[in-house]
C-alpha cells in the first residue's frame, strides 16, 4: 500500500513537472532556426569574432575554431576554462580518495581462467580505443573524458585479469601532474600570444582533417592522459583495500 | 509507427522498469548489477536522442567504473562486518 501511494505521488509530481516545463520549454517542437542574436548560434557557425561564411566539412579553412565536432569546439575552445575547472574537480576527488584509502598494501585478486584470458585479449584493444577516442576528439563523438575513462577501465580489467597491479604507480602520478601543468602552460601561452587565457592561437587548418583545429587536439590528448592516469590511480587506491578510519 | 519510435518506447519502459527493479530489491549486489544494466539501457536512450558523446561517457563510467567502485565498497563493508561479528 505504501509503495502504491508513493508511486501515485511520483506520477502526480511528474505530471505537474512535465506540464509546467512544457508551457515554458517546448521539448517536442524545437525551433527551426536559432535566434540570430544568441551566442550559441555564433558557436555553431564559428563566427563569434566576426565573419559569417557557412562552414563546410572538408572545405572551410582558417576558421576561428576548426573542430568538426561542435560539442568539442564548445567544451575545449569557447568554454575551455570550464574544462580546466572540471579537471580540477577530478583532481581533488582523486586526492580525497588517495588520502582516505591510499594506505595499506595491494590485495591479491583471484581470477578464473576465462577472465584471465579475456582480459589479456581485450584490455590492449580497449587501451587503443581510448587513445583513438581522445586523439579524434575534435572529429568524432567522445573526447578526453570518455577516452581517459576507457583507458582506466582497461587498466581495471587488466588488474582483475592478472590479479595484481603491474604498472608503476609513480609514473601515473607523474603523467597526471605533467598533463595538468602543460594544460595551464598552453593556456598561459595563449594569454601572452593572443591576448586571452586558453585562446586558440595555432593555425586551425581544414575542418575535418586529423591535423586541424589548432590547440584543441593537443589539449584533448592532455586531458585524456590526465583523466586516464587519474582514474587509474583511484582504482589502484581502491584496490589497496584498507580503510583508514 | 516507425521502428525507431517503437525502440524508443521499449527503451523508455525498460528504463522505468529497471529503475524500479533496482530500488525494490533487498540484495545489494543484485541492485548494483541492475544499476549497471540500467545504465546500459540509458546508453541506448542517449544514442537514440542523438547524443553520442553522452552515450560514450555513460557506457564507460555508468556501467564500468561505477559498478567497480560499488562492488568493491560493498565487499569491503561486508568483510568488515564479518570480522566484527567474529570478534564479538
Amino acid at each position: 500500500m505504501k509503495k502504491f501511494i508513493s508511486f501515485l505521488l511520483i506520477l502526480v509530481l511528474a505530471f505537474f513537472l512535465m506540464t509546467s516545463l512544457n508551457s515554458s520549454l517546448d521539448f517536442f517542437n524545437p525551433p527551426n532556426s536559432l535566434d540570430e542574436t544568441r551566442m550559441s548560434n555564433a558557436f555553431i557557425h564559428k563566427n563569434a569574432s566576426g565573419g559569417s561564411d557557412p562552414v563546410e566539412f572538408g572545405k572551410s579553412t582558417g576558421l576561428e575554431d576548426g573542430s568538426a565536432n561542435i560539442v568539442t569546439s564548445v567544451v575545449v575552445d569557447y568554454r575551455s576554462f570550464d574544462t580546466l575547472g572540471e579537471i580540477t574537480v577530478l583532481f581533488i576527488s582523486a586526492l580525497g580518495v588517495g588520502l582516505l584509502l591510499g594506505a595499506g598494501t595491494g590485495a591479491k585478486q583471484r581470477s578464473g581462467f576465462i577472465l584471465k584470458t579475456a582480459a589479456k585479449l581485450i584490455s590492449p584493444l580497449m587501451m587503443v580505443t581510448g587513445i583513438f577516442i581522445f586523439t579524434h576528439g575534435h572529429l568524432t563523438p567522445g573526447g578526453g573524458f570518455p577516452g581517459g575513462s576507457m583507458m582506466a577501465t582497461a587498466f581495471l580489467l587488466n588488474y582483475f585479469g592478472s590479479g595484481s597491479i603491474s604498472t608503476d604507480l609513480k609514473s601515473l602520478k607523474w603523467m597526471e601532474s605533467l598533463a595538468g601543468v602543460f594544460y595551464i602552460v598552453i593556456g598561459l601561452i595563449g594569454l601572452f600570444v593572443a591576448g586571452s587565457f586558453l585562446q586558440n592561437y595555432l593555425p586551425t587548418g581544414t575542418v575535418g582533417h586529423l591535423f586541424s583545429a589548432g590547440i584543441i587536439p593537443i589539449i584533448y590528448v592532455l586531458v585524456g592522459l590526465k583523466v586516464g592516469s587519474e582514474v587509474s590511480g583511484i582504482i589502484a587506491d581502491f584496490s589497496k583495500s584498507e580503510v583508514t578510519s | 509507427m516507425s521502428m525507431v519510435l517503437i525502440l524508443e518506447w521499449v527503451v523508455g519502459i525498460a528504463l522505468i522498469g529497471g529503475a524500479i527493479a533496482c530500488v525494490t530489491t533487498e540484495n545489494i549486489l543484485a541492485a548494483i548489477v541492475r544499476l549497471s544494466l540500467l545504465s546500459m539501457v540509458a546508453v541506448v536512450a542517449f544514442a537514440l536522442m542523438r547524443a553520442p558523446d553522452v552515450a560514450l561517457t555513460e557506457a564507460v563510467i555508468g556501467s564500468g567504473l561505477v559498478t567497480f567502485v560499488f562492488v568493491v565498497t560493498v565487499k569491503e563493508l561486508f568483510a568488515k562486518e564479518d570480522k566484527n561479528e567474529e570478534v564479538h
